[in-house]
């Protein structure tokens, strides 16, 4: 039966099997054995039409509720320029491969080296790979990163102000690995130097992770963390928002080893979780340790400068059960995603993203709290474009009235908080609405 | 493609601005304390956007995909990527979901897990699937954990290793490895199967599972599977199904019949989603009902696996539907038979046996050596291919023939695209026996010739 | 043909051993280092790091490969050639000349076990 994928014509099929010397398509399956082969027919749905398949999706999208998202919590509502999927979907950029033969690839190599140098400046440090699949995952492979850099040491501390799915996939990642992790009690709703300080005396530590902005919004101070870290024999690995880093201090000013964390703020769209784009730099001294596909610069034999994947010797396909890590298939193509962003935005463009939405969410945080429906959790400690607050009535309750009027805000949190984040998305007619929403409960 | 040299940053200019964004209506927010705060500004490009727009154009113009030409990339399955599917993932009701909105807030998406769960199973014979893994060797990692999370929860901690063929792909041992399992190689016979006779001699209560694919990496199938199923669960294992070549079997044979316990697919080799260039990919992990009892101990990703991409399978799955699934395995499997049998006089063919989807040659009949000049090695073979607008096949993979050519042309190219590659790789044969050096020096006609990967690896220059 | 040098102890996954009282100088034979084609790194331990016979301390990379070190003594690392970080491709040029790691021995008697010159002649049978 034809398909509009599928080319062969019963003639086409007829000289090909002639041509291999059986007579049916079944002959070529003749070495399975009957016992594995499925009886009757796939209860499958009948093949559809485009059209159909139009429709069928749009009753689907239908379903999705259409809410203003107030939230963040690891994913972001920032704005996506009109040229970025326009390019993306250039058909030489979303069909190509990996970039294995370099001579017709040079498109992807080079947005790759892009991307690569533009991590290295936001987050100030030397290297970084060619991307990982989410944060959580690129944050789960610096703390196995931290046990093979740090000899006889097998012990990664964890600060409880990371996000909840950070830890968790950490945790998952490590208990198979054979990592100890150790979640180390916040102070104040910031990470503690004099609790990390503590368990650093054991001797036994190879790694600590800190966040830059944590899951409370704080913009960390991370004064003292790299000295008593470092004098400890281990190693600090910072796990940023990249759109923040274009104002707060960097991973490389606060001295750390490894940054990472996720692209998505840059750009990508919400899309329920995926696809996004994790990131991972390192200071040069880590540059052999550090997983994922590397582009380096080098020159054709004509001295073009060429661009090709590098330090393959530290992957899987060479090291096999060698390798540090398993990571084949990255988030490329969102790769490009981020260094398109990146090269509209500018450093004048970033800033202003973060201005506005900073300012945006100050301006909702003295709103709410005016409202008289909320306690400030941690007053004076700064924040950027997110911020929680202790609600006075029942946090579901408030997150369904906030529903009803069209958004997407007020998440509450293991402690108890609600959590709210404000990007350059959201006008000021919006936010007015918001907190008209929260008075009428 | 033409050669074009420009990178981002050296279309900067201070005060060109790229960007759009409103006027800031909100009062100025206290501001950071300054120890706070970076202390420059990154040195990010200020491009205009029609500067930025011809700059990625151009980028794209020295790039190759499978909408350029055919891409025999043996084991990546390079299928059409349906543009449907790209309409239908970039639809606002799902590009605007938050992954933290209760399940009530977004029944679609969860309509699309709930459907494409029930598909995948269906197809597989799984009982059901997660779909948190990014990539196809992401999902290896998952099934790994959901495997001695199973020995785990039995009570048993000696399950140690897992047995990995030595023509796996090197994502299985590093799997492995990443997830604390010792692995233990066992050898292919001279047919490129798996030695059933070496398997039981490894095969004790040390051994959490085996770890394979079937179709092999050579595309053969493994016959004895039913064997090695009955050894394997005999000891108390559990068998790992590396889905990366489920292409032929669409529609005629299922891992869970063949008495696989847990498995993955590679959404973007199988199920027609776009490789961009190496990712995102989506790896969804399928496993039995007992095996499945593991899962709320596993997270692997931030939130629920790359959506965007799950949604373009679904897409797919819904045009191929019930009627055409067994036509592209069976498609698969003719195309690369019949390319086998075209030019085995002229390749090394090691193993003559019926393949897949895929198969090997083992380098050049006559390549072409003489007095000093070496003769042409499957890497020129691969470089020469580039010249005549053709992506090369995997090249010096699996690692058991010297020479590895692994050619998989699927479903979805005509029989005009595979003659012509034919009477292509006729003539490099021939090109090849009469003047290696033309090889050697190839490709001529790209944007590049080859580069200096030692120099690169050596004095690694790895950013601006 | 390879060069070997007379006086040297080999291994059989072709490291050389040159004896200096209680210290074996540790390198790999020109047989080796053709196998690995163009040397780009040379992953070694540290001073101090313990090293057993027949277990591997550190490999070779090329661009294309990967290949482990197998100590062929066991005792304490006393020196490494920090000079192989900045120019790996000297173990290229000259095999011979560019020692890797310097151990002092705890077993002496392991040198036994390794094969002379003309044994390993036999061994790369070229």
């Amino acid at each position: 039966m034809p398909h509009p994928y599928l080319p062969h014509t019963q003639a086409d099929i007829q000289a090909m099997l002639e041509k291999i010397g059986v007579k049916t398509l079944d002959d070529l399956y003749a070495d399975v054995p009957q016992a594995c082969r499925k009886k009757g027919a796939y209860a499958l749905p009948d093949a559809m039409s485009e059209q159909e398949i139009r429709d069928c999706f749009a009753a689907l999208d239908a379903m999705n509720a259409r809410l203003k998202v107030f939230v963040g919590q690891g994913a972001y509502d920032h704005y996506t320029p009109s040229v970025i999927p326009y390019l993306t979907q250039r058909s030489e950029f979303i069909t190509a491969y990996t970039p294995y033969q370099c001579e017709i690839s040079q498109g992807t190599l080079r947005y790759i080296f892009e991307y690569q140098s533009l991590i290295c400046e936001l987050t100030g440090l030397d290297v970084a790979n060619a991307s990982m699949y989410d944060g959580p995952t690129a944050a789960a492979e610096a703390v196995m990163m931290c046990t093979e850099c740090v000899r006889k040491r097998n012990r990664v501390l964890l600060s409880a102000t990371l996000l909840p799915h950070v830890l968790q996939v950490i945790q998952t990642y490590a208990k198979f690995h054979g990592v100890d992790i150790t979640v180390v009690p916040a102070q104040d709703g910031q990470s503690s130097l004099g609790a990390i300080r503590a368990e650093l005396s054991k001797e036994d530590v190879a790694g600590v992770v800190v966040p830059s902005l944590n899951r409370y919004g704080i913009v960390e101070d991370l004064t003292g963390f790299a000295d008593t870290i470092h004098t400890a024999k281990a190693l600090l690995v910072q796990y940023c928002d990249p759109s923040a880093l274009a104002v707060v201090k960097t991973p490389g000013e606060w001295g750390a080893d490894i940054a990472v964390g996720d692209g998505q703020p840059l750009g990508l769209p919400l899309c329920y979780g995926g696809p996004y784009v994790g990131f991972m730099a390192v200071k040069k001294d880590y540059m052999r340790k550090m997983p994922g596909r590397i582009v380096g610069q080098t020159a054709d034999k004509e001295g073009r400068r060429a661009f090709v994947l590098t330090l393959q010797a530290r992957e899987q396909h060479i090291k096999r059960e060698k390798a540090t890590s398993n990571i084949c298939s990255n988030e490329s193509l969102m790769a490009l995603w981020v260094i398109i962003y990146l090269s509209l935005m500018g450093p004048e463009g970033l800033a202003e993203v973060n201005r506005i939405s900073a300012d945006g969410a100050h301006y909702l945080h003295d709103e709410l709290l005016k409202t008289g429906k909320f306690q400030e959790v941690f007053p004076g400690k700064p924040f950027l474009k997110e911020f929680v607050l202790k609600p006075l009535e029942e946090a579901i309750a408030l997150q369904h009235r906030l529903e009803a009027a069209g958004f997407f805000a007020a998440l509450p949190t293991p402690e108890g908080y609600v959590s709210f984040c404000v990007t350059e998305k959201r006008s000021k007619e919006e936010i007015d609405q918001l907190v008209a929403a929260v008075k009428e409960g | 493609m033409k050669y074009y040299d420009k990178l981002i940053f050296e279309l900067s200019k201070e005060g060109r601005k790229g960007y759009s964004l409103p006027v800031n209506r909100f009062p100025a927010a206290p501001e950071l304390p300054l120890q706070l705060r970076r202390a420059a500004s990154p040195r990010l490009p200020e491009v205009s956007e029609p500067e930025v727009v011809r700059h990625y154009n151009n980028l794209s113009q020295m790039n190759f995909g499978v909408d350029t030409g055919f891409y025999p990339l043996g084991s990546c399955t390079m299928k059409y990527n349906p543009k449907i599917n790209e309409e239908v993932a970039a639809l606002p009701g799902f590009a605007g979901l938050h992954p933290l909105m209760p399940a009530h807030l977004t029944q679609g998406a969860c309509k699309v897990y709930e459907q494409m769960n029930k598909a995948l199973s269906e197809i597989t014979g799984m009982h059901t699937f997660t779909f948190d893994p990014c990539a196809g060797a992401h999902g290896e990692l998952t099934g790994l954990m959901l495997m001695r999370t199973y020995h785990m929860n039995r009570g048993d901690q000696g399950r140690t290793k897992v047995i990995v063929p030595d023509s796996a792909h090197g994502t299985n041992p590093a799997s492995a490895a990443v997830c604390g399992l010792e692995v233990v190689e066992v050898k292919s016979l001279e047919n490129g199967r798996i030695d059933v006779e070496a398997l039981k001699s490894l095969l004790d209560q040390s051994v959490a599972g085996i770890m394979m694919t079937n179709p092999n990496t050579l595309g053969l199938f493994e016959t004895q599977i039913l064997e090695i199923a009955q050894l394997v669960h005999g000891v108390g294992g559990l068998l790992y199904y590396d889905g990366a070549n489920m292409n032929p079997m669409l529609g005629v044979v299922r891992p869970g019949d063949m008495g696989f316990d847990i498995m993955h697919l590679n959404l973007h080799k199988t199920f027609s989603t776009p490789h961009g260039g190496g990712g995102p990919g989506s790896g969804p992990v399928g496993m039995t009902e007992e095996v499945a009892k593991g899962l709320p101990q596993i997270k692997v990703s931030g939130f629920h696996g790359n959506f965007g991409v799950i949604l373009r399978a679904y897409a797919y799955i819904l045009s191929i539907g019930r009627q055409h699934l067994r036509e592209v395995g069976q498609y698969s499997v003719l195309s690369a038979n019949y390319i086998k049998e075209c030019l085995k006089d002229v390749y090394k063919l090691p193993i003559a046996d019926v393949c897949k989807h895929e198969f090997v040659f083992d380098g050049l009949v006559n390549d072409g050596a003489h007095d000093d000049i070496p003769g042409a090695t499957t890497l020129d073979v691969a470089k020469r291919l580039l010249d005549y607008g053709y992506h090369a096949p995997t090249i010096y993979f699996p690692l058991l023939f010297h020479q590895a050519l692994m050619i998989e042309p699927t479903e979805t190219e005509s029989k005009e695209t595979i003659d012509a590659f034919i009477a292509v790789m006729r003539l490099i044969a021939q090109e090849a026996a009469q003047d290696p050096m033309l090889l050697h020096n190839a490709p001529h006609n790209a944007p590049i010739s080859r580069p200096d990967e030692t120099a690169a690896a050596r004095n690694p220059i790895l950013k601006y | 043909m390879s060069k070997i040098i007379e006086g040297l102890k080999y291994s059989e996954s072709h490291e050389w051993v040159k004896v200096e009282g209680n210290v074996a100088i540790v390198g790999v034979s020109d047989f080796a280092q053709k196998e690995m084609g163009d040397i780009t790194y040379v992953d070694m331990p540290e001073e101090g790091d313990d090293v057993l016979a027949g277990e591997e301390f550190g490999a070779l990379e090329s661009v294309k490969a990967a290949s482990d070190l197998i100590s062929p003594v066991s005792g304490t690392v006393v020196a490494v050639n920090s000079a192989l970080e900045d120019t790996p491709e000297a173990i290229n040029e000259d095999a011979y000349a560019n020692w890797i790691i310097k151990v002092e021995m705890s077993q002496p008697e392991e040198l036994d076990a390794l094969l002379d010159a003309a044994a390993y002649k036999a061994l790369i049978k070229e």
